[in-house]
């Protein structure tokens, strides 16, 4: 913002009486307001985003309260204000089982003992270890997104990612964990690129749309999962039912602090988001990716290849996507079932909209989904609210934030029009 | 892509004859397929026998089974399939390479059936009735994206509208005790969310996509929900009488095709009814055209004086509502009551099966048999204990799209506006 404004004229200059009086002179202080009012400009949306979507997901929670209607019948003000009551209780119960109890905190902190103190933490592990996935799916989308790809297939990487992630952590033994665990997340990228590579060859040499051929490899990844799951050799020894061996210890990331879950997969998302910065927007390689994904014809005709930058894209996020595998399969589970993902994949889409497809926005973006997600079982246990109410909240976050012009007439603001989203659909076949 | 169409005319001939050699290679491995790796460990004088009566019918009509010596049938389903691929690796059928595809393809899972089928007694009738039943929502849903994407505007949320109009048909449909009324619900919830997808798409300019998945997430949330937090302690809400079969008097007598397709429930004549009004409606009407050319060139149809804006959200809506009453089917027509994600990606199936069926309603229909049968073999084969993965079968309706969407057998194509907000200006 700050740039926008005029240079400052000499005072003693000659200016045409017709030309508007120079402001002020720009002090350090107005400077340093006008850099706070652009951050806030950008934060603007997701926050009132976030705000809107809770607003309707308290309507979801009273109406949904099928003894709500009878008591309004009786007693409209008591009524209103039990079910105001129990909105409260229920985002109350989310927010303690996202961030901690505040009490807790000081009491553990009060008595000294570690043990207790690491109990009055648990929440905020728990955050962290649901926010790792989303901030590598997040990436993987958003890496997409910078080469105007849409990739939905974070899911089905994901999948494929773990399964091979999985195989090297139980196949491989006898290693010390500094080889063994990059050796398994490797494989975990390696994975997932691979499904990657498929929708960005498609796209490069056929220009067959990557949405669909990724919503498709989606259901075929798991489908040739589940086959893995049950094949001899992979399937988890005396087991009917499709879960792979255990891996070794020895793959498994290393818990932050001992005793809570919250793992190093969480340090390798944050430095993955920084990695992905850094390509985005200091490589040359980089470079070439954000101007096809801006206008494709200008960067051909400055030399650059459409299809390389497509196939590395594609690979890259399907890559990242693979990671986020690893983060539970490594992280949180140590063995590999069909149920690994409650859909991590599509919250990255959510999240990479929210960030408008910024690494270090991503972080953020994710750890509110991760702390959504994480208070939802708590709330659920203390409230009886179903958790599914996250999903709900989630998919009006992204309503919120793709369309940019909902939040504008809601709120009667000026908010940006660019969201960082381009038209993706430009139809199926071409 | 202007470098493409400019040398539009050698990629033509080139796709043309690496479809020939695909083909021809592809017909030589079916028939290897058949004739080494079926017939192994088959006993020569091995039978398969198809049942193709219904049980329980009650037609007058004796239909004999159908009953095949299983080697003998494989290899010459085998000799078919090297025969017509050698004739392709030659010369090529040329414009009737669809026909001949068709052929091998046929011939070849009857020899599959019969394996499955050897020494043993398979109900393909009863495949066949399957296969219809599992088509039919996806047709639904097929003929919703179509409905939407002939005006232009790109129908990802299938899956959620089917899923929502299943959920609503169960919860009205028990309130009211009449099926019929949760179908009229289902279809308005439907089109509720159409007309949300309408306006974030239109009106807002969102993503078309971004806006589907939008509506995605949202149905299966708020289903999920509202199953978790009414459903599991008010059953009553979840038990909705369920439509009858309605036999029709003569058809339904015809051999085969009369348990197919003529002693079903309201559904799927309903679908028949559909698919014949939207083919007519699409193709030989005002209404049609005035569709199509919204969404082939929006520009064009404003200056002719269509209103461009009015025919998407109208179509948009309209499609909504075939989701819905096609979503309804999975309640109302088929288990009785609601589990959270029954659909289970038919919405996306439904969505491939339109771009398979090259965006008319019949092929639309007909891409959705095809992935009706492999849902249907699938279920069937893993009753008859057969030593086959049928993750492998039921990949297949996905991979197939892959190949349809890349353009590796024959390109369709898609509404050229299809997915671009239309600005006047």
């Amino acid at each position: 913002m700050t740039g926008e404004r005029p240079p400052e004229q000499p005072a003693t200059e000659a200016t045409p009486a017709n030309a508007p009086a120079p402001a002020e002179t720009p002090r350090p202080t107005r400077r340093v307001m006008a850099m706070l009012g652009g951050a806030a400009r950008g934060l603007l949306v997701p926050v009132l985003a976030v705000l809107s979507a809770f607003v309707i997901g308290a309507f979801v929670i009273v109406l949904s309260d099928l003894t709500f209607f009878e008591r309004l019948g009786q007693d409209p003000g008591a009524a209103l204000g039990t079910a105001l009551g129990g909105v409260g209780t229920a985002y109350g119960a989310l927010l303690r089982g996202a961030l901690g109890d505040p009490t807790a905190y000081v009491d553990a902190i009060a008595s000294g003992d570690v043990e207790q103190v690491k109990a009055a933490f648990v929440p905020i592990s728990e955050t962290i270890l649901a926010a790792t996935p989303l901030i590598f799916t997040g990436l993987a989308v958003a890496l997409g997104f910078q080469c105007g790809l849409f990739n939905i297939g974070a899911e089905g990487q994901l999948f494929v990612g773990a399964t091979a992630a999985t195989f090297v952590g139980f196949a491989v033994t006898g290693m010390p964990w500094f080889v063994h665990l990059p050796l398994a997340i490797i494989a975990g990228f390696i994975g997932g690129a691979a499904w990657g590579f498929i929708p960005g060859i498609l796209k490069a040499r056929t220009g067959a749309h990557e949405v669909i051929v990724t919503i498709m490899l989606n259901y075929t990844a798991y489908n040739l999962v589940g086959f893995i799951l049950k094949f001899p050799g992979y399937q988890r020894e005396g087991r009917s039912d499709p879960i792979s061996k255990v891996t070794e210890a020895s793959a498994w990331y290393p818990p932050l602090i001992e005793g809570l879950r919250a793992n190093w997969g969480f340090v390798l998302a944050l430095l993955a988001a920084f990695a992905v910065s850094w390509f985005l927007f200091r490589s040359t390689k980089g470079f070439e990716l954000r101007a096809v994904g801006f206008n494709a014809p200008a960067a051909r005709y400055a030399g650059m290849s459409i299809a390389a930058s497509t196939v590395l894209a594609m690979m890259l996020s399907g890559g990242l996507a693979g990671l986020a595998g690893t983060s539970v399969v490594l992280g949180i589970t140590h063995s590999m079932t069909s149920g690994i993902s409650p859909g991590f994949g599509f919250d990255g889409i959510a999240i990479a909209l929210m960030a408008r497809s910024r690494p270090r926005g991503i972080i953020f973006a994710a750890l509110l989904f991760g702390a959504l997600r994480a208070g939802s079982t708590p709330m659920e246990s203390a409230t009886g609210i179903p958790g599914d109410l996250v999903v709900v909240l989630q998919a009006l976050v992204i309503m919120f934030v793709a369309a940019p012009a909902l939040v504008r007439g809601i709120y009667r603001i000026r908010v940006p029009e660019t969201t960082g989203t381009e038209v993706f659909s430009k139809g199926w076949g071409s | 892509m202007t470098a493409i169409a400019a040398s539009l005319g050698p990629i033509v001939d080139r796709a043309a004859v690496r479809r020939q050699r695909i083909f021809g290679i592809f017909y030589l491995v079916l028939a290897a397929l058949a004739a080494f790796v079926l017939t192994s460990g088959l006993d020569g004088d091995a039978i398969s026998k198809f049942v193709l009566k219904p049980a329980g019918s009650k037609t007058g009509l004796d239909i004999p089974n159908l009953v095949v010596p299983s080697v003998l049938t494989m290899y010459l389903v085998a000799g078919l399939c090297a025969a017509l691929g050698a004739i392709q690796l030659v010369r090529g059928f040329g414009t009737r390479w669809a026909v001949v595809l068709g052929i091998v393809v046929a011939a070849f899972v009857f020899a599959f059936l019969t394996w499955a089928a050897a020494g043993k007694s398979m109900s393909l009738i009863g495949i066949l009735q399957l296969t219809v039943l599992k088509a039919l929502p996806i047709t639904f849903g097929a003929l919703s994206g179509l409905l939407c994407e002939r005006a232009g505007v790109v129908n990802i949320a299938i899956e959620g509208m089917l899923l929502t109009g299943a959920f609503t048909g169960a919860i009205v449909g028990s309130a009211a005790g009449n099926p019929i009324v949760g179908l009229v619900g289902a279809g308005l919830v439907g089109g509720l969310l159409a007309a949300l997808l309408a306006v974030l798409a239109i009106r807002y300019r969102m993503d078309q996509i971004i806006a589907g998945t939008v509506i995605n997430i949202f149905a299966a949330g708020i289903t999920g929900f509202v199953a978790t937090r009414i459903l599991q302690h008010n059953r009553e809400l979840n038990e909705p009488e369920r439509f009858a079969q309605i036999p029709i008097p003569v058809l339904s007598d015809i051999p085969i095709l009369g348990p197919m397709f003529f002693s079903a429930n309201i559904f799927l004549y309903a679908l028949f009814v559909l698919i014949g009004l939207i083919h007519y409606g699409l193709f030989y009407t005002r209404w049609g055209l005035r569709v199509r050319a919204v969404g082939e060139h929006p520009r064009a149809a404003d200056t002719v004086g269509i209103n461009v804006l009015a025919t998407r959200y109208r179509n948009v809506i309209l499609g909504g509502i075939v989701a819905g009453v096609g979503g309804a089917y999975f309640t109302l027509g088929s288990t009785g009551s609601f589990v959270q994600d029954m659909t289970a990606g038919r919405g996306f199936i439904g969505l491939a099966a339109m771009i398979f069926g090259a965006w008319t309603p019949i092929g639309a229909f007909l891409a959705s048999l095809v992935f009706g049968f492999a849902d249907a073999l699938q279920a069937r084969l893993s009753i008859l204990n057969i030593a086959l993965p049928s993750e492998f079968l039921l990949m297949g309706p996905y991979l197939v799209t892959i190949v349809v969407v890349a353009g590796l057998v024959g390109r369709v194509r898609a509404p050229a506006a299809d997915g671009r907000p239309y600005d006047k200006e």
